[in-house]
C-alpha cells in the first residue's frame, strides 16, 4: 500500500467572478522509501497540492473532489484538531524558507524538544538525547554544542538542516518538502538534497519533493509528476521522463534549460507563457502553446494515457489508441 | 475557466474589488451618504437655508428659545428650536458644520503637505536626515495637540488685539492642529520611502542621472502616498474632534462665527434650564460626522491593506 | 588597455562599513566592521561579448554591477568605460554620455518597473532624461518600436505593469535599458525569477539583440548552465575576489581553481542523473573572511602557504587563475 494516496484530488478558490479551479483531477500516489518529485512553473498548482495534502490551503481556497489517503486513512476533510496531531507525527513539512519554520525567539534545542513532547510520551533528558541525535543525523556537526543556539546563529544551509530534524522529530511517515533548496546556493543545495535522499532510504520516508527545478529533481527523485496550469501533465519515472519526455509540455521545457557544453546559440523554448488561472483555454490548458495541438485539444482535455516506458503517462491525446509520437 | 468574464484586466479588477467590497458594506454606504449629505447642508448653507444664524441684524429676540417643531410651542420656521439670542440652531449648525469641515480638512492638508515630505526625506535619504527629522516628531508627539493649540491661542491672545484675533482665530486652529499631527503622516511615508528607494525602478532611475528630487517627486511620492490617505480619513474626523473640544474650551472658533465645538458650549450653560436642544443638536451632528468619517476611514483601510485590519 | 575593450576595470575595491550604531559599539566595545564586498577585482569586456561573473550568493557579484553602474562609488579603484573613467569623468555632458550608453537590467521583474506608470512612460524615461527624441510623436514612435523589437506589442505601451507576466515585464526592462541606445547593458541576474521556459526565451532574446545591435554584456548569474549559455568570458568570485578568469570554453573543459572545479561539480546534471558530489561546508562569513586564500578552509589542496598569503591572479594560457597550488603545479 502507499503511504500517499491521492485520486480525482481538485481544489478550487470560489471568487467574485465565479470559481478559480487552481488544481484538477490529481491522482498520484508515493511508495514509502520513495521520492516523488512534483515539478512545475511558480502557479501551476504544485505547492497547493501539497498545502492540501497536510490542511493548510488558505482560504478560501478547498479541496472539492477527490481522495487523500494517508496509509489507507481518509484525511481529505480531517478538521483541523485532528490534523495538527497528523502533521506532527505523521507527516513532516519543510517549507522554502527555513526561517518561517523557525521561531526566532526560542533556541532550537527548546523548538525541537517541544514539538517531541507535544507528540511522543518521553521524558525531557529523552527528548534532549533524541533532539541531539537527529541533529547529529541531520548533519550538523557539534549537536551538544548547537542545541543552545539560536536560529540566527545558523547559516541558511544549517538552518534548513534544522528544519528537517523538526520535520523528522516524530518519526514520519510522509515528507513535504516544498522547495526545501531554492532559498540555499547550488554547493549547499546539493547538501540538502544528498540528506533528504539518505532519509528517504534509510528511514523509509515517502517523500514529496515540490520544486520548479529539474535539476533538483533529476538529482533526488525517483518518479517525477510535471504539473501544467493544475493539471498532471506526465508522471514517470526521473529518467524516463527526463531523457524522454512523452507530453509536449515536459518535451518543451526540458530542451529550454540550458545545458552545459551544449553549445546552441539559440536555445529551444516554449512560445508564450503558462495562462493565469481565469484565462485557461477550452479543453488541454497547453494547447495555445503546441504544434501538435489538433482539434480535440480545444475540446477536451486528455486523461492520462500511457506512453513511453512502464509506468509512464502523459495527458495528451497524441498518444490515445496507441498512437507513437516521437 | 468556466464562469469568469474574460475582462483580465487588473486594473479594472481592482476598481471592481473596490465596488464590491463598498457595495457588500451597508455601514461603508450609509456612512457615506450621510458625509455627503454633510457636506452639501455644510456647504450649501447659504442657499439651503434663509436664515443668517451669526448676523446679528436678522434675529429676532422675540423669537429666543423656541424648542423643536415637535414640543409645544415649537413652531415650523425654527424646525429644530431657537437659542437664547433668537437664532435658528439647524442654520446655526450647517454653517457651524461648515466651519468644522473646513477646519478639519485644512489642518489634515496641512499636516500631510508637512509631514508627507518630511517622512520621504527621511526615509529616502535615511541617516543623520532621517534621525533628525525623526527625533523632532518624537518631541512633536510627545506634545499633545490640544496643549499646542492652547499655546499657540494664548500667544495670539496676549500680543494680537481682540478684533484682529478673531480674525485670525480660524487660521491659528488650523494651524495648531496641522502642526501638532504631522508626524503621523511623516512615519507613514517615511516607512514607504525606505522600502521604495531599494526597489530597482529608482535604481534605474539614479542610473540616467536623474534628479533626486525628480525621484522623490515622481516614483517615492506616489508609490508611498495611498496608505496617507487612509489616514487622512480618520485625521479629519480626529481633526473636527480635537477643533469642537478647543472651541467647548473656549479658545478655538469665537463665537461671532460658531463651529459645532462652539454651538456645543454655547448651548450647555442652558442645558440645566431646560434648553436641551440648543446644546443636543449640534452635539448629536458632531457624533454622527465623526463616527460615519471615521467608518469609511475603517473601511479604507480594510480594504487597501487587510494587513492593518 | 586593449584596443578592443569597452569596459576595464582596475583593482576595484567596494568596503561597506556595517559597525552597529556608535553608542552599541561603544557599550560592547565591539570594533567598527567593514564588510570587504569586493576586494580588488580586476577584468576587461571586449566591445561586442559577453563576460560574466559567477559565484554563490554573498561573493559580491551583484555590487560589482552595481559600482560599474555608478550604483555606488567605489572605495577603490578604477572603472574605465570606452577609455572615460567613471569616477573621473568631469562636466555634465560626459556623465551624460557616459551614462547614456551604459543601461542596466535587473533581477526582479517586478521591483524594477514603477507599478504606477505605464509601460510607455517607463520606457521612455531614459528617452527624455537623455533628449533623445524630437516631440511627442518621435518618442511616441521609438517606444512602440522598442516594444516590438523585445517581443510585445504596440499597443502594450498603454498598460500597467502588473497586466504583464515575469517574462513579458522582463521585456520591458530590456526596451527601457535600450531605449538610450545603449552599447553597453549591465544584466543583474536577469532571468533567476523567471520560470526556465520563459527563462530560454529571455535569453535568446538578448542574443538577438547582442548580434543586432552589438552590445556588450557584463552579465551576473549563479546559474553555470546560463552562464555557459551566453558568455564569451567568465570570471568566477568568490568572497570579493576573483578566483579564476578564462574564456567560456576553458572553463567547462579546463577549469583550473579548485574552487572552479568543485563549483561545476555541483551543478545537477539532468542527462546523467545523480552522482554530484555535495562541496563541503558553506561560504564564510564575508565580514570575517578567512586569512590568506578565503578559499582555504574549504579547498581539498590548502596548505600553510594557503593560510597565509593572499594568492594573486597570474596568466595561464588564456586564463587567469589565483592559487597558489596552481602556481606551485601541484594540481
Amino acid at each position: 500500500m502507499a503511504v500517499l494516496d491521492i485520486s480525482n484530488l481538485c481544489i478550487e478558490f470560489p471568487t467574485r467572478r465565479g470559481v478559480l479551479s487552481a488544481v484538477e483531477d490529481l491522482t498520484l500516489s508515493i511508495e514509502a522509501g520513495e521520492i516523488l518529485g512534483i515539478v512545475g512553473e511558480s502557479g501551476a498548482g504544485k505547492s497547493l497540492t501539497g498545502n492540501a495534502i497536510v490542511g493548510l490551503l488558505e482560504p478560501p481556497g478547498h479541496v472539492t473532489e477527490g481522495v487523500i489517503l494517508l496509509n489507507g486513512r481518509d484525511i481529505t476533510h480531517l478538521p483541523e484538531s485532528e490534523m495538527r496531531k497528523i502533521r506532527g507525527a505523521q507527516i513532516g513539512v519543510i517549507f522554502q524558507d527555513p526561517l518561517t519554520s523557525l521561531d526566532p525567539l526560542y533556541t532550537i534545542g527548546q523548538q525541537l524538544t517541544q514539538t517531541i513532547l507535544t507528540h511522543k510520551k518521553m521524558s525531557n533528558a529523552q527528548a534532549k538525547a533524541w533532539a541531539i541525535e537527529l541533529l547529529n543525523e541531520v548533519g550538523i556537526p557539534a549537536p551538544e554544542r548547537r542545541f543552545d543556539a539560536f536560529p540566527h546563529e545558523f547559516s541558511g544551509g544549517m538552518r534548513q538542516r534544522v528544519v528537517i530534524a523538526l520535520a523528522l522529530c516524530c518519526d514520519p511517515c510522509l515528507i513535504i518538502a516544498d522547495e526545501p533548496t531554492t532559498a540555499l546556493d547550488v554547493s549547499v543545495q546539493a547538501q540538502i538534497i544528498a540528506l533528504l535522499k539518505r532519509l528517504s532510504r534509510e528511514k523509509g520516508v515517502a517523500t514529496m519533493l515540490v520544486t520548479h527545478d529539474m535539476g533538483v529533481i533529476a538529482e533526488a527523485a525517483d518518479r517525477v509528476a510535471v504539473i501544467y496550469s493544475g493539471r498532471l501533465a506526465e508522471i514517470g519515472d526521473v529518467r524516463s521522463v527526463i531523457d524522454a519526455p512523452k507530453h509536449p509540455y515536459t518535451k518543451g521545457l526540458m530542451d529550454s534549460i540550458p545545458q552545459i557544453g551544449q553549445n546552441l546559440k539559440i536555445l529551444p523554448n516554449i512560445v508564450g507563457a503558462m495562462p493565469r488561472l481565469d484565462a485557461r483555454p477550452d479543453g488541454c490548458a497547453f494547447n495555445p502553446r503546441c504544434s501538435k495541438a489538433k482539434f480535440i485539444c480545444h475540446q477536451q482535455a486528455a486523461p492520462l494515457i500511457e506512453a513511453g516506458s512502464v509506468g509512464q503517462r502523459a495527458a495528451c491525446w497524441v498518444y490515445e489508441g496507441g498512437e507513437k509520437y516521437v | 475557466m468556466k464562469n469568469l468574464t474574460t475582462s483580465g484586466r487588473w486594473a479594472t479588477f481592482v476598481d471592481h474589488d473596490i465596488t464590491y467590497s463598498f457595495l457588500h458594506s451597508p455601514t461603508t454606504i450609509i456612512a457615506s451618504i450621510i458625509t455627503i449629505l454633510m457636506f452639501v447642508a455644510a456647504f450649501g448653507a447659504p442657499i439651503l437655508t434663509s436664515f443668517t444664524p451669526f448676523d446679528p441684524g436678522s434675529l429676532e429676540l422675540t423669537d429666543a428659545f423656541l424648542p423643536p417643531v415637535w414640543e409645544s410651542g415649537g413652531i415650523e420656521k425654527h424646525f429644530l428650536g431657537t437659542d437664547g439670542q433668537g437664532r435658528d440652531i439647524l442654520a446655526a449648525i450647517m454653517y457651524g458644520t461648515q466651519i468644522s469641515l473646513v477646519v478639519g480638512l485644512l489642518s489634515v492638508l496641512l499636516s500631510m503637505g508637512i509631514g508627507v515630505p518630511l517622512g520621504i526625506i527621511a526615509g529616502y535619504f535615511g541617516g543623520w536626515v532621517d534621525t533628525a527629522i525623526m527625533r523632532f516628531a518624537d518631541i512633536q508627539l510627545t506634545i499633545p495637540p490640544i496643549l499646542i493649540a492652547l499655546m499657540i491661542d494664548g500667544v495670539t491672545r496676549t500680543s494680537m488685539s481682540s478684533e484682529l484675533h478673531e480674525v485670525i482665530a480660524i487660521p491659528v486652529l488650523i494651524v495648531s492642529i496641522g502642526i501638532a499631527s504631522w508626524p503621523q503622516y511623516a512615519r507613514i511615508t517615511r516607512s514607504g520611502a525606505m522600502v521604495e528607494r531599494r526597489k530597482d525602478f529608482v535604481a534605474a532611475a539614479k542610473l540616467i542621472q536623474t534628479p533626486t528630487s525628480l525621484i522623490l517627486l515622481r516614483h517615492i511620492l506616489p508609490n508611498v502616498i495611498g496608505p496617507t490617505l487612509i489616514v487622512a480619513t480618520i485625521g479629519v474626523a480626529v481633526a473636527i474632534i480635537i477643533e469642537a473640544t478647543l472651541s467647548f474650551l473656549g479658545v478655538g472658533v469665537p463665537p461671532t462665527t460658531p463651529s459645532l465645538g462652539t454651538l456645543i458650549r454655547i448651548g450647555n450653560s442652558f442645558l440645566f434650564s431646560g434648553e436641551w436642544w440648543i446644546t443636543f443638536f449640534p452635539a448629536f451632528t458632531l457624533v454622527i460626522l465623526v463616527l460615519s468619517v471615521n467608518l469609511i476611514g475603517d473601511w479604507l483601510r480594510d480594504t487597501f491593506n487587510p494587513k492593518l485590519r | 588597455m586593449s584596443e578592443q575593450s569597452l569596459l576595464e576595470v582596475q583593482g576595484l575595491k567596494m568596503y561597506f562599513d556595517v559597525s552597529p550604531p556608535l553608542v552599541t559599539r561603544l557599550l560592547n566595545r565591539m570594533p567598527r566592521q567593514v564588510l570587504k564586498a569586493v576586494d580588488g577585482l580586476s577584468f576587461s569586456i571586449e566591445r561586442g561579448k559577453t563576460f560574466s561573473l559567477v559565484g554563490e550568493s554573498g561573493c559580491g557579484k551583484s555590487t560589482v554591477a552595481r559600482a560599474v553602474a555608478g550604483l555606488y562609488k567605489a572605495t577603490d579603484g578604477n572603472i574605465i568605460i570606452d577609455g572615460q573613467d567613471l569616477a573621473n569623468a568631469n562636466g555634465k555632458s560626459k556623465i551624460t554620455d557616459i551614462s547614456r550608453r551604459m543601461q542596466m537590467i535587473f533581477q526582479s521583474p517586478y521591483a524594477s518597473l514603477d507599478p504606477r506608470w505605464r509601460v510607455r512612460d517607463i520606457i521612455a524615461e531614459p528617452i527624455r532624461a537623455f533628449d533623445l527624441a524630437n516631440d511627442k510623436r518621435d518618442e511616441r514612435r521609438q517606444v512602440e518600436q522598442l516594444l516590438v523589437q523585445v517581443g510585445l506589442s504596440e499597443s502594450d505601451g498603454e498598460k500597467y505593469p502588473h497586466e504583464f507576466s515575469g517574462g513579458q515585464r522582463q521585456r520591458i526592462s530590456i526596451a527601457r535599458a535600450l531605449s538610450s541606445k545603449p552599447e553597453f547593458l549591465i544584466c543583474d541576474e536577469p532571468t533567476s525569477a523567471l520560470d526556465v521556459s520563459v527563462q530560454a526565451q529571455i535569453l535568446n532574446l538578448m542574443t538577438e539583440l547582442q548580434d543586432e545591435l552589438g552590445l556588450t554584456y557584463l552579465f551576473i548569474s549563479h546559474d553555470l548552465a546560463v552562464i555557459d549559455h551566453i558568455s564569451d568570458w567568465i570570471g568566477v568570485m568568490y568572497l570579493g575576489r576573483v578566483c579564476e578568469i578564462t574564456p567560456k570554453a576553458e572553463l567547462f573543459s579546463n577549469p583550473r581553481h579548485p574552487y572552479t572545479k568543485l563549483l561545476l561539480e555541483t551543478i545537477p546534471d539532468l542527462r546523467g542523473g545523480s552522482h554530484r558530489k555535495p562541496l563541503e561546508g558553506e561560504v564564510p562569513n564575508p565580514i570575517t573572511p578567512p586569512s590568506g586564500c578565503t578559499f582555504h578552509p574549504r579547498c581539498p589542496f590548502a596548505n600553510e602557504r594557503c593560510t597565509r598569503e593572499q594568492p594573486v591572479l597570474k596568466e595561464y594560457g588564456p586564463a587567469k587563475v589565483a592559487c597558489h597550488a596552481v602556481d606551485e603545479e601541484r594540481i
